[in-house]
């Protein structure tokens, strides 16, 4: 029975690898692109876009095949001459912004923008009033 | 004694968010990307067939009737478990179109001949390129395409037997 059991823990073990393709990785998911310029912006690019395998990895970091082949995408369409944020809305088109670590203001995410503003406003609202305060008292005694 | 109460106000914030924090860290993380693509026409493409035995897929083959879009390799495990679910739509007259990821065309062939072949056609994307383009992020998924193209429904992960009305459900809804 426990051999049995400590089979079956060993064969569930053991699945996670089965559950990989044996393809060549596609022609731009691990070669740089020749012209320097363009690669920093692919790779600047693909820093900031989520590996939807590893999702806490970006497409850069991830060795996943679908992270390559996402790779090859960037680099792909960066050569064709799109610009990085056409590729960048292209994938949001398809995945929310979800896909994208580069922070949007929209109608979901404006209060993360909004509040430190007003926080600061609030802040300095309060001090002009306290100092302004401290400035009279100084010159009345004065 | 009302100026002494609002004292407590930053700790109570801070303890509502440190609970908030333990609290959604016991919950399930909701780890599928679902495709926005839903309510949109398919992107052009035309795939190569992904084995000798039936031809490939491409957006011009998604006409008339609404069809099932399923994703899904031969390396793929939850694939096998969905095989049979597939078997039972295609008898009750779902047509289904597969694409497979990055596969080759003796494992394609291998993998039917085991698990059954529910399929009209089947195209090979040995770089993920058309699922990257409806917005799948892993496989098995399985599309409801209407008969003008459009993406009418997404279902992720293995098709499992109570998923199949809901699937038949949908493709009448897309007629």
């Amino acid at each position: 029975m426990i051999r049995a059991l400590a089979a079956l823990l060993i064969a569930l073990l053991a699945l996670p690898a089965l559950a990989q393709d044996t393809m060549p990785p596609a022609p731009y998911a691990y070669n740089q692109l020749d012209d320097p310029r363009l690669e920093a912006e692919a790779s600047a690019l693909m820093h900031t876009l989520r590996c939807l395998k590893c999702q806490s990895q970006s497409i850069a970091d991830s060795d996943a095949p679908m992270a390559g082949d996402m790779r090859h995408q960037v680099r792909a369409r960066i050569l064709a001459g799109e610009s990085p944020d056409q590729i960048r809305s292209w994938l949001i088109e398809r995945y929310g912004d979800y896909v994208s670590y580069e922070p949007e203001v929209s109608s979901t995410t404006w209060p993360l923008f909004a509040v430190p503003v007003l926080v600061i406003l609030v802040v300095g609202g309060v001090l002009a009033r306290r100092l302004g305060k401290r400035r009279d008292d100084v010159g009345e005694r004065a | 004694m009302r100026s002494r109460l609002i004292l407590w106000v930053p700790l109570a914030l801070f303890a509502f968010f440190a609970g908030l924090a333990g609290y959604m860290l016991t919950q399930d993380k909701d780890q599928f990307v679902e495709s926005t693509m839903i309510g949109r026409p398919l992107p052009d493409f035309a795939l190569d067939p992904a084995f000798e035995g039936l031809p490939g897929a491409a957006k011009a083959d998604f006409g008339g009737e609404p069809k099932l879009l399923n994703i899904w390799a031969s390396w793929c495990t939850p694939c096998i478990a969905e095989a049979p679910q597939l078997d039972a739509l295609k008898a009750q007259g779902a047509q289904i179109i597969g694409i497979a990821i990055r596969d080759r065309p003796e494992d394609v062939a291998r993998f039917l001949a085991r698990y059954g072949n529910p399929y009209t056609r089947i195209g090979s994307d040995p770089i993920s390129e058309v699922q990257l383009g409806i917005g799948s992020s892993g496989v098995p998924e399985t599309f409801v395409i209407d008969g003008k193209g459009v993406i009418r429904y997404q279902h992720i992960g293995d098709i499992r037997p109570d998923d199949v009305p809901m699937l038949l459900a949908e493709l009448e809804k897309a007629r």
